[in-house]
């Protein structure tokens, strides 16, 4: 009864943490795919009170003056090769203008960019849903739109549509649909070539941010803070600008986590109990086992060994529980937008959630099995044999 | 070790001045009041009483299986600690044997894994040479042929003989025996008495063995009188060795 309840307890907590890790693996894969791990915007001057602060706690952001945009991006991207994390960059040009095919009209976010750049730090050839990138280089007037963007508007690749700012409007071609499966993402965000959006918007100099990848996505927080000192521009890292999200999903993993361990608690506690019973039940063996010379470690020992018998037999039969259900439901169907694109469950494998599932198991199996087993040792064999006889 | 007692190699057990209350407050029982005794190696005593005068809680005291709350217990020269349940349990293992009024075979081991789990502690034979002197205690008793039963496949009288193989295990200095025949006829109940005389005098052990049947007590060396928690009288058989 434990021993299955160790196993079934082991398995679903494994399968939780596999599903919510994957999909929060899945969604930072998409946040490091479309807005990159690092993105450096405005310029900011600090204001004396803040030049350098001793206290780590000082708030001195609120104290600086901002700049909007990069006015220099060349300088920066020279100054990054200081950051080995630096894997590449790509200049963007932002900013709002409205879409117009000739059925609908459709406000959006232009992303003005060098192609071969942007696909370094990003995944947007990935995530080309028609057209292509390649059409996309070789059209001078091309653009990659939205999924989102195209049903809005019932564009399709090949069609031309009107982007407009202002009194300034100009024929573009589509090149590319995109999707993300962000769908704040999908429903604003068009690409242009660099050029094309600078004519658009009358802004000969200067970008709106630099999008940076990183080799190691783990240290964007480090490299960002190293960036805004070596180049006082505001830099943040996806962590940061994605803190809400992620919050949700380690929330999810916590509470998925405490809820599957209370299947391994009951499982601890019905196995506490039959201990405490045999321990009850075999009072007489166990004195006369003491009487013979057996010490208190070598009686406890025997509760210790059924708890160790149950905990690996549980948890090995728990990982493999764990695993196949893992494996099966990585191919369940699921349609998920959104926040990310999805069309199946998505699992993530990590030996992690075996260790993590294991120590839960074990501390509580052996807590189950200490507790009788000191119980049986501390009997006093004189006591029980006395009860015995007349 | 205590300086009023004496360590004479003959004497294989020895108390002095034994105390012992039992249970709590207002109903607690001064059930032994100071008891003094002397077993030499070899010797079979018999300890006879009314009933619950304090002879179990002397044999248990004896056994080093409860903690007396006054005087000294020597066994084979070495003095007993007090609370040190660790020496206790390796005295036990070596130089005591025990058998009690009900047999405490364990019912899921045949009776030759029963008489070998005294050994198997010891830790001093291998694993055929425990499997060999089982079998050959089990044949002193006369139970060779019955040594792969289960002790519910056993008589009353067969069970305490296993009982008392498993006591002679380890090669006990004492043996302390607690109404080992209280629960059978009085034909098992000789069959028993001659025995543990019989491998008293081979193995040069001392054996306590508490009985209410006087017909018993008189086949022993010395008969030891209790009376409540105190020995009241000795008397010493004609033929003491
Ligand atoms: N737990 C206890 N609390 C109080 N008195 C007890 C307890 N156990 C035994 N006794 C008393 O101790 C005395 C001695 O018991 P015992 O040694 O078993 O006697 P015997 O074996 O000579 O019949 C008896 O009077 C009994 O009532
Ligand atoms: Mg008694």
């Amino acid at each position: 009864m434990s021993l299955g309840g160790i196993a079934f307890g082991v398995g679903f907590f494994i399968v939780t943490l596999a599903q919510v890790s994957g999909f929060e693996e899945f969604f930072i894969q998409t946040i490091l795919g479309t807005d990159g791990a690092v993105r450096i915007e405005d310029r900011f001057q600090s204001t004396l009170a803040s030049v350098r602060s001793n206290s780590p706690f000082a708030d001195n952001r609120s104290q600086r003056k901002y700049i909007e945009g990069v006015e220099n991006p060349d300088e920066i991207i020279e100054a990054l090769t200081a950051v080995p994390n630096v894997a590449g960059t790509s200049v963007v040009l932002k900013d709002s203008a409205s879409i117009d095919s000739p059925l609908r009209s459709s406000r959006i976010q232009v992303y003005g960019i060098i192609a071969s750049d942007h696909i370094g730090v990003s995944q947007l050839e990935g995530q080309i849903r028609m057209g292509s990138i390649q059409r996309f280089q070789e059209t001078p007037t091309g653009i990659i739109i939205g999924a989102k963007v195209a049903d809005r508007i019932k564009a399709h690749v090949g069609d031309s549509v009107i982007i407009r700012v202002g009194d300034q409007q100009n024929r573009y071609r589509v090149s590319g649909i995109f999707e993300t499966g962000v769908s704040d993402i999908d429903k604003v965000r068009v690409f242009m070539h660099l050029g094309q959006a600078r004519s658009l918007f009358k802004k000969p100099h200067g970008v709106s941010f630099i999008q940076v990848s990183l080799f190691d996505r783990d240290r964007a927080r480090e490299d960002a803070e190293t960036i805004e000192n070596i180049t006082s521009h505001i830099a943040s890292a996806w962590q940061d600008r994605e803190k809400s999200w992620l919050e949700v999903f380690r929330a999810f993993k916590i509470t998925g986590s405490i809820m599957v361990s209370t299947i391994i608690l009951i499982s601890g506690l019905g196995m506490f109990n039959t201990l405490a019973m045999i321990v009850m039940e075999k009072t007489r063996e166990i004195a006369i086992l003491r009487s013979m010379g057996y010490t208190r470690q070598d009686i406890s020992n025997v509760f210790l060994w059924q708890g160790a018998v149950v905990l690996v037999v549980g948890t090995i039969l728990g990982f493999l529980l764990g695993a196949a259900i893992t494996y099966g439901i990585s191919s369940v169907p699921l349609r998920i937008r959104g926040i990310f694109s999805t069309d199946n469950f998505v699992v993530n494998w990590s030996i992690m959630h075996y260790v993590y599932a294991g120590v839960t198991a074990s501390i509580i199996v052996m807590l189950s099995s200490l507790l009788p087993a000191r119980r049986a040792a501390r009997l006093v064999p004189g006591d029980v044999i006395r009860g015995t006889s007349s | 070790m205590s300086e009023v007692l004496s360590h004479d190699p003959t004497v294989a057990l020895e108390c002095r001045g034994l105390e012992k209350y039992l249970g709590e407050g207002a109903s607690q029982v001064h059930v032994l009041r100071g008891v003094d005794l002397q077993l030499k190696r070899g010797e079979v005593v018999a300890i006879v009483g009314p009933s619950g005068c304090g002879k179990s809680t002397l044999l248990y005291l004896l056994g080093l299986l409860d903690r007396q709350d006054g005087g000294h217990i020597i066994v084979s020269g070495e003095e007993a600690p007090l609370d040190q349940d660790g020496v206790h349990t390796r005295m036990r293992c070596r130089n005591i044997g025990f058998v009690f009024q009900f047999h405490f075979l364990l019912p899921e081991f045949s009776a030759l894994e029963n008489v070998i789990l005294p050994m198997r502690k010891l830790g001093v034979l291998s694993a055929k040479e425990m499997k060999d002197r089982a079998q050959s205690l089990l044949d002193e008793v006369g139970l060779g042929e019955k040594s792969m039963r289960l002790p519910s496949q056993l008589s009353g009288g067969e069970q305490q003989r296993v009982a008392i193989a498993r006591s002679l295990a380890n090669k006990p200095h004492v043996l302390l025996a607690d109404e080992p025949t209280g629960n059978l006829d009085i034909k098992n109940s000789i069959r028993i008495f001659d025995l543990l005389t019989k491998v008293a005098r081979e193995n040069d052990q001392a054996t306590l063995v508490v009985t209410h049947n006087p017909d018993l007590a008189q086949r022993c060396d010395r008969i030891l009188k209790m009376e409540d928690g105190l020995i009241v009288s000795e008397e010493r058989l004609n033929d003491a060795r």
